[in-house]
């Protein structure tokens, strides 16, 4: 125990002498989080306060048009500006100016009231009650196109939102187009009510923790975690690089001829690099809720979650400092573990879910996401700001994490026992 | 006592044996010198007898322990000074020794004492609060030494002590050495230094292609070879003037 706690005092020395590489330890995660949380928060409000301004092309000059534009205008994404000419509008649309122009066909209000009305009219006829008793000819009219042009770097999400969008619209007004046109067959009181035009099926977001209102996670309830752990993980590289010097320095060759145990070598930078590793927890959430308000981001709610957090961010640790010990033990030269340990934590940070949401990965990756303790991490972050679980939920999770610890430091002694043991 | 019996080794890859079929046998009490061009085996011998290596052949135990099956002790018994300052270059002297002697199971005032009255004797007293990466040359030997003997062990390996060190550092160095000599330490040790090595040791062995070629006390070993007047002679006329560069 002696030698235990002279290793941990020692790993502390050694830290907290290279000022530089402490700061960059504590700092750098600290300006990540605040930088992506910050440009994340910007897309949200930009979503959510500020419009996107779009071309709409009115060949029509009709009731539909003037439906579409209106209903354009409230849906609070768009700023509509006119602009007489399809193909002023493409340009415009080619060369970035704008992301979205919608043309409108010519005669598409007065089409779409000729064709529900012969659709109507025929409608009653068949049923015995319409009074013409000879239908006249039938003008053959041709289906009408609203036609979308979109910036070629637009992303296709955003493509597939104004199109379903701009879908639900146009359904909408030929519905109330037909409803018109049988009210004025039916009655010749236009004020007469024939017909509840309300929704019938309408939809609730529910949250599924409390069946109240759902709780929106704002971008820094996702980002805090994420990027926390991806600074977590991150202490494999100066962990890696201490592992390298020693041996390097010479003094690990002088530990291997000391009565100590490297079992005992690795509990002290266990030690150390996992109190590091919560500091920068502590210090990322310490951000996150007094920090980020002042700035006009979102603040972190954390109450009553504290000491979840803090078992999550804990088994996180241990698993990122046995990949560390792990990685020291094996790399010979700091060309080795440096460049490993910083690709590698991208890796496991890209398919554990921190940049892109694993369900949104291609099957294979979804399958690799699994193997990362990243998402395990990640995952146990979300149950807790997010979906509000108790510690026996979190416990799968965090045993991984565990276990993912126990099994690279099994491997990094293992490993040291067949390389260097007599 | 250390006995080595026919002790080998051989790097993986290596076509040749880097110590092959090596006897020897070194007293209680005695300063032995390994001497030997660059590549002969000292240093691969000296990681044998201190457990970095495991040898491809043989055995050998020290104080009649063998490092299969009494690793501990021995590693308590036994101290080594590599030829590498085996220092941490942020540390202060004396938070290097502290850990190091940490190591070795001293701790509290005696550990205390020990290091200060080593600090003193080598002369680094003054500089015990300084790191290491501002020391000379000579200091770090100083201080490597240090490291090596605080737990008083009773074999002490030496892997070139005194290379690269003014000659006062060097001097402060032997004396030290023949003092520790004097009250009970064995000590094994290899240098390119082969006048000091000649008034050091009680006895040598010069060894090449991992094989001794003669053993000895300095002063009878010189006296048998009529054209050798000091042990470099000797050495020369065993080893050969052939440049001995290894890649």
């Amino acid at each position: 125990m002696y030698k235990l706690w002279a290793s941990t005092y020692k790993e502390f020395l050694l830290l907290t002498r290279d000022l530089g590489g402490l700061a960059v330890l504590f700092l750098m995660p600290l300006l990540l989080v605040i930088t992506i949380t910050t440009i994340q928060d910007g897309t949200f409000k930009t979503l959510e306060t500020s419009k996107i301004p779009i071309l709409l092309v009115d060949n029509d000059q009709g009731a539909v048009s003037q439906n579409i534009q209106e209903n354009l205008n409230n849906s609070n994404l768009f700023e509509v500006i006119k602009e007489p000419s399809e193909q002023d509008a493409q340009h415009s649309v080619q060369k970035g100016t704008y992301q979205l122009a919608i043309v409108i066909p010519e005669d598409l209000s007065k089409d779409l009231q000729q064709k529900v009305s012969d659709n109507v009219t025929d409608i009653l006829s068949r049923f015995g009650m319409e009074e013409a008793a000879v239908p006249a000819a039938k003008e053959v009219l041709q289906p009408k196109e609203v036609r979308l042009y979109f910036d070629p770097a637009t992303q296709q999400s955003f493509k597939s939102a104004v199109r379903s969008t701009i879908d639900q619209m146009i359904s909408q007004i030929e519905s109330q187009t037909i409803y018109q046109a049988f009210q004025e067959q039916l009655t010749e009181d236009a004020s007469e009510v024939i017909f509840d035009t309300r929704h019938f099926i309408t939809f609730k977001e529910i949250d599924p923790n409390n069946n109240e209102k759902p709780i929106v996670p704002n971008s820094t309830q996702h980002n805090i975690p994420a990027w926390t752990l991806f600074a977590i993980f991150f202490i494999i590289l100066p962990l890696g690089i201490n592992m390298v010097k020693e041996k390097n320095q010479g003094t690990f060759v002088r530990l291997r001829t000391q009565p100590v145990s490297y079992a005992t070598v690795l509990g002290g930078k266990t030690l150390v690099f996992l109190t590091v590793s919560l500091i920068q927890f502590a210090l990322m959430l310490l951000v996150g809720i007094y920090l980020f308000p002042l700035i006009g981001l979102p603040k972190l709610e954390v109450s009553g979650r504290l000491p979840l957090l803090f078992v999550v961010a804990f088994f996180a640790g241990l698993a990122a400092v046995g990949l560390g010990l792990l990685l020291g033990t094996i790399a010979k030269t700091q060309e080795q573990s440096a460049p490993f340990a910083a690709t590698f934590v991208v890796i496991l940070a890209a398919i554990g879910g921190v940049w892109v949401p694993v369900f949104a990965m291609p099957k294979l990756m979804q399958t690799l996401s699994n193997l990362s303790p990243m998402n395990w991490g990640l995952n146990a972050f979300y149950d807790v700001f997010l979906r509000n679980v108790g510690f026996v939920e979190i416990l799968p999770k965090i045993g991984l994490l565990f276990g993912f610890f126990i099994i690279t430091t099994l491997i990094a002694l293992s490993y040291n026992s067949k390389k260097n043991a007599l | 006592m250390i006995q080595i019996s026919q002790l080998s080794k051989k790097y993986k890859g290596a076509t040749d044996f880097s110590v092959s079929d090596l006897d020897l046998t070194i007293e209680d009490g005695e300063i032995f010198g390994l001497l030997g061009p660059n590549g002969a085996g000292k240093t691969t011998l000296i990681s044998m007898l201190c457990s970095l290596l495991k040898p491809t052949a043989g055995s050998f135990t020290i104080h009649k322990l063998d490092y299969k099956n009494n690793k501990n002790q021995l590693k308590q018994l036994v101290g080594i000074v590599p030829q590498e300052y085996a220092l941490y270059p942020s540390l202060t002297a004396v938070e290097n020794l502290r850990y190091f002697g940490s190591m070795y199971g001293l701790k509290g005032q005696l550990l205390k004492n020990k290091l200060t009255e080593q600090l003193e004797i080598l002369g680094l007293l003054d500089f015990a609060h300084r790191p290491v990466k501002t020391f000379s040359g000579g200091m770090k030997r100083r201080l490597n030494l240090i490291s090596g003997i605080l737990h008083n062990p009773k074999v002490l390996f030496l892997d070139e002590p005194t290379v690269g060190v003014d000659v006062q550092s060097r001097t402060v160095i032997i004396e030290h050495l023949k003092k520790l000599n004097a009250q009970g330490t064995t000590i094994v040790y290899t240098s390119h230094h082969l006048n000091e090595a000649e008034h050091f040791c009680d006895r040598v062995a010069i060894i090449d292609h991992g094989q001794i070629v003669c053993k000895g006390v300095p002063k009878k070993l010189i006296e048998a070879h009529e054209n050798a007047d000091h042990l470099e002679d000797l050495f020369l006329i065993l080893t050969g003037k052939a440049l001995r560069d290894h890649v």
